[in-house]
């Protein structure tokens, strides 16, 4: 029979579909794996509602658990239990050492522009912190375009949900 | 609550279909980004409050296999508006101001699965709440953008219950006055209903 553990590991060889730099599991959307008998379930909660890479995810998943032995039970969970917190320590420096600044810590309120503006973010490549925002968007939901001036470079910074 | 949550996906689920007409034909390239980022975030809290809905159900006939009539969204997010910049931004920041507040009223209420969501889909509003904020401060002087502001105000209204109008107004300094509902549809309305569901009613059961 199969154990947590092994399916811990086996969901940590999943890359995440848009960013393979990192694992889903140091992505940390996988909430929680239960085994019974042969059957595993997992809660998976998504990073924003609109990814497509969410499908490819759950798809992987349920192949690495059938690869293992096991019948597997993936539960999409809508609600706001992900946050960018979850990123785990290895995977933030994943992301930086990829040219990604990972997101700041999430607060009780939602950021607001005036943040955003602020001179706080970190450039990944020469780690000043003199970078601008050029857009609230980028090439995914989940990150924003920011602009380095003292490297000159422009660079994508998480948002932080 | 149903039926609260059925307009609200419709709303999002439209909105996200006239936002992304920008994909490619945005005045900037910026804009371009931002406009498909928004229409993907809206379908996707569509989705996800369809999910809801259908229980496990099948989200996609709950968003694709309804007839026209059977729309439960504001006529304000049904109006074509590309190419017009001034009109598309009032929608945007008049819509996410109504949406805010409808969305906070969600978050407090007494069933988990809705106030959760309600959270999840806030954290994302927040950036285009943003966006919209970034452009009210650019327009706001602007006399096309104050007439589209005007013009499109009483669809505004409809888009919130009753007892929001209130504050929503005060957001804005403007009065309550008179709404379009949304027991009404816009002209342009059976035009995209007809786009949007063509797939969908050429092969039933479409997936891909």
């Amino acid at each position: 029979m199969v154990t947590t553990d092994e399916v811990w590991s086996a969901l940590a060889e999943i890359e995440d579909p848009e960013i393979p730099v990192i694992s889903i599991v140091d992505l940390g959307v996988v909430r929680d794996v239960r085994v019974h008998g042969e059957r595993v379930r997992v809660e998976f909660t998504p990073t924003f509602l609109g990814c497509p890479a969410l499908e490819v995810m759950r798809d992987r998943m349920t192949t690495e658990i059938e690869a293992l032995g096991a019948e597997a039970e993936v539960e999409v969970v809508l609600d706001d239990s992900w946050s960018t917190d979850r990123i785990t320590a290895a995977g933030r420096e994943k992301l930086r050492a990829a040219g990604f600044a990972p997101p700041a810590p999430r607060e009780a309120q939602a950021p607001k522009l005036l943040q955003l503006r602020s001179a706080v973010f970190r450039c990944p490549y020469c780690g000043s912190t003199e970078t601008t925002l050029e857009n609230i968007f980028g090439p995914t939901p989940c990150r924003s375009i920011r602009y380095c001036t003292s490297c000159r470079q422009p660079f994508e910074q998480f948002k932080t949900i | 609550m149903n039926e609260l949550l059925l307009a609200i996906a419709d709303d999002e689920l439209v909105l996200g279909w006239r936002d992304s007409e920008w994909t490619g034909i945005a005045p900037v390239l910026e804009e371009d980004v931002a406009f498909s980022s928004i229409a993907q975030n809206e379908i996707g809290h569509a989705r996800a409050i369809y999910q809801l809905l259908a229980d496990d159900g099948d989200a996609d006939a709950l968003a694709f296999d309804r007839a026209p009539e059977e729309y439960r969204c504001s006529p304000l997010v049904e109006l074509r508006f590309v190419p017009d910049w001034a009109r598309t931004i009032a929608r945007r920041v008049l819509y996410e101001a109504a949406d805010e507040l409808r969305l906070e009223r969600l978050k407090a209420s007494s069933d988990e699965a809705v106030a959760g969501l309600a959270a999840k889909v806030d954290r994302e509003e927040a950036y285009h709440r943003m966006h919209a904020e970034m452009w009210l401060d650019r327009l706001r002087d602007e006399p096309r953008f104050a007439e589209a502001l005007d013009e499109l105000w009483p669809y505004a209204l409809g888009l919130v219950e009753a007892g929001l109008r209130e504050a929503l107004a005060d957001r804005f300094g403007l009065a309550v006055g008179d709404a379009i509902e949304r027991s009404s549809h816009a002209d342009e309305w059976p035009a995209l209903w007809e786009e949007m569901t063509m797939v969908r009613r050429s092969v039933p059961g479409a997936a891909w």
